[in-house]
């Protein structure tokens, strides 16, 4: 591209085979490319300052219930609809139930939905991209159209009519919580891997015309070979920070789902769950919105800044 | 831009509509329940009557013939009949799909409006404060998801301010000059909602964009024969600039209808997105049916329309 900032001003130090390797080598010292993301990373404070929140937030939801231990079903109506007090910092809901011990839990189940939806996105989108990218011809039209074809899927729409039409049945083989749990990060991660996969095929492509994969291929290594020790770890980059977005939008989806009343069911208090339980008391008490949505929007916020923090420390073009 | 351009796009839309077809059909194919089911169970219904109307109804047929017969009654316009509404479903869709398509037209204006000014001048002064709060704002903006944006303007204008009405309102009493302030006001938070939530990401695209273009050779020729930094950025940067936004605002469109959908779910706006999920929770599954593919069709047309835009606004595209 005409115009963009060279990659390395100095070209005679040795290239360490990673994705940060045509970083400025401006300093003698080496760096393992680890290290040199990680270098680039603390640079972006806001993503610094949201990884210290995000790990505060997982913190306080795996450990939080070992020491807050309310229970989250405890209905007293003496005290519902309450704001915040010692005995319920955050509030209570319409059942007087504690909305702080409700957060805790549920946030397990939005996280983990969220972490899970982006593993199956991008094993999806990691096996369909290189089988692309490595196959040409026939395979690779068709598998990319069908990326395409999964673009133009009205997602929201789509998700709402999967788990309409599957969650009793699922429900019935596997029990309430897993049956939609699993249901929920199937469908999610299924409706987002075309990235990925148009991802590391765009990478495979590209980096399968280098010389040390022809010196790979030359050595008498597989395409598997190739693929999985060479390749791979050279397109890593890009993959990780977008499966960093799709953690973000996979805990939108599962909030949007739980929050239009389509997702988990009332016992189960994920952040969209109990913010939908809340949408109707908002003239009385509006604490109980605020908590919950307020929990999907760090966690979301958090989430988009480090994949911005992750893409400045994966992007060898960028000087900083 | 020729004719042949457009004809080609228009026969490439087809197979990508046919597939969409094919995976909602398979979705609800492969649904477990039949909605047989209660005839089967019910002991009044005699069983060779329920096989005869299994018979009538095609229900034992192979799936690709139920497929073909689906695809031909949608194509001749038999949509099929609303339990709840107990109306057509395709006269109920057309009575609501004006409604969606004014609020996400006004909320894509809304869009471009706040997003093109921002995004060229965070665009012209990387980095520069201007910048840093634009991108800091962008991402809080598409980090707050729909749902919760909506819940706090109401908080803040309907509950606290008492400014605007908190539901959309599909019969207003009033005629002429009140009729539109009225419907105005009650569109304000419902399109200010999509709007802003579309021109945070739009921000960052249209910033990318102009970046790449700002340092390219022609913009350094344009300025060097002495003309106004103005209209170097108006005309020669952002025209260019905006090819890939084009692109970008289409692509975007599933995610619009996302945010459509939980929107007019907050604010009860009479569109199709509220009726898709008024039919699900009412189990109502040709209205289900038809408005996910209606759905499907907007987003097919609205690539098509990016597409041609695309080869008008770049002939470089036309003659591959």
């Amino acid at each position: 591209m005409a115009g963009s900032t060279p990659a390395s001003l100095t070209a005679e130090r040795p290239a360490p085979a990673g994705v940060a390797a045509a970083v400025v080598p401006r300093k003698k010292a080496r760096f393992s490319p680890g290290q040199e993301a990680w270098r680039r990373f603390r640079r972006h404070k806001l993503a610094m300052a949201s990884s210290v929140i995000l790990g505060l937030v997982v913190l306080a939801v795996l450990l939080g219930p070992l020491f807050w231990q309310v229970p989250i079903n405890e209905i007293d109506f003496a005290s519902k609809l309450d704001g915040p007090s010692w005995a319920h910092p955050l509030g209570t809901d319409d059942l007087g139930q504690d909305i702080l011990a409700r957060l805790l839990y549920g946030g397990r189940i939005s996280l983990a939905v969220g972490f899970c939806a982006m593993m199956v996105a991008a094993v999806v989108g990691v096996l369909v991209g290189a089988i692309a990218g490595m196959s040409r011809g026939g395979v690779d039209a068709t598998l990319m159209w069908l990326a395409d074809l999964f673009l133009s899927l009205p997602q929201l729409p789509l998700l709402l009519l999967i788990s309409y039409l599957f969650r009793d049945a699922l429900t019935k083989i596997l029990g309430t919580q897993g049956g939609i749990f699993i249901m929920i990060v199937v469908v999610i991660g299924g409706l987002r891997w075309m990235q990925v996969a148009r991802l590391v095929r765009a990478q495979i492509l590209s980096i399968r015309e280098k010389e040390f994969i022809e010196a790979a291929r030359a050595l008498g290594a597989s395409s598997f070979r190739q693929v999985v020790r060479h390749i791979l770890p050279n397109a890593l980059g890009p993959v990780i920070v977008a499966g960093t977005i799709d953690v973000a939008a996979a805990i939108i989806a599962e909030s949007t789902l739980s929050f239009l009343g389509l997702g988990f069911p009332p016992d189960i208090p994920t952040w969209g769950r109990v913010l939908f339980d809340a949408k109707d008391t908002m003239d009385i008490a509006p604490h109980w919105a605020l908590f919950s949505g307020g929990a999907i929007f760090i966690a979301v916020l958090t989430i988009n800044f480090i994949g911005d923090g992750l893409r400045d420390a994966f992007d060898p073009r960028r000087v900083l | 831009m020729s004719r042949q351009y457009i004809i080609r796009r228009l026969l490439v839309a087809i197979p990508s509509l046919l597939g969409i077809s094919v995976v909602l059909f398979c979705v609800l194919a492969l649904a477990p329940g039949d909605p047989f089911s209660e005839i089967a169970a019910n002991p009044a219904i005699p069983p060779e009557v329920a096989a005869s109307l299994r018979a009538k109804f095609g229900l034992d047929d192979p799936v690709w013939l139920r497929y073909l017969h689906w695809l031909s009654a949608m194509a001749h316009g038999d949509w099929g009949f609303s339990f709840a509404s107990r109306i057509n479903v395709d006269t109920l869709i057309l009575q609501r799909l004006p409604t969606t398509l004014i609020v996400i037209g006004a909320a894509q204006i809304l869009a471009i409006v706040v997003a093109l000014p921002v995004g060229v001048l965070a665009g012209t002064r990387p980095y520069s404060i201007f910048d840093q709060v634009a991108n800091t704002l962008a991402f809080i903006g598409f980090s707050l998801p729909t749902f919760f944006t909506g819940l706090l303007l109401i908080m803040l204008f309907s509950i606290k301010l008492d400014w605007l009405p908190m539901v959309y309102n599909a019969e207003l009493s009033s005629t002429g000059w009140p009729w539109l302030w009225e419907q105005i006001r009650q569109s304000i938070m419902p399109v200010m909602v999509l709007g802003l939530f579309q021109g945070a990401s739009l921000v960052r695209y249209v910033r990318s964009a102009v970046l790449d273009v700002v340092r390219l050779d022609y913009v350094t020729t344009a300025r060097s024969k002495g003309i106004g930094e103005r209209r170097v950025i108006t005309r020669h940067v952002v025209r260019t600039a905006l090819i890939p936004v084009v692109t970008l605002v289409a692509l975007q469109m599933p995610i619009v209808f996302s945010g459509a959908i939980v929107t007019e779910q907050i604010f009860r706006v009479p569109g199709i997105g509220s009726l898709l999920i008024a039919a699900m929770l009412a189990n109502d599954t040709p209205v289900i049916m038809a408005v996910t593919f209606v759905f499907a069709c907007l987003v097919v047309m609205f690539n098509l329309i990016a597409d041609v835009l695309y080869g008008w606004l770049d002939p470089r595209i036309s003659y591959r």
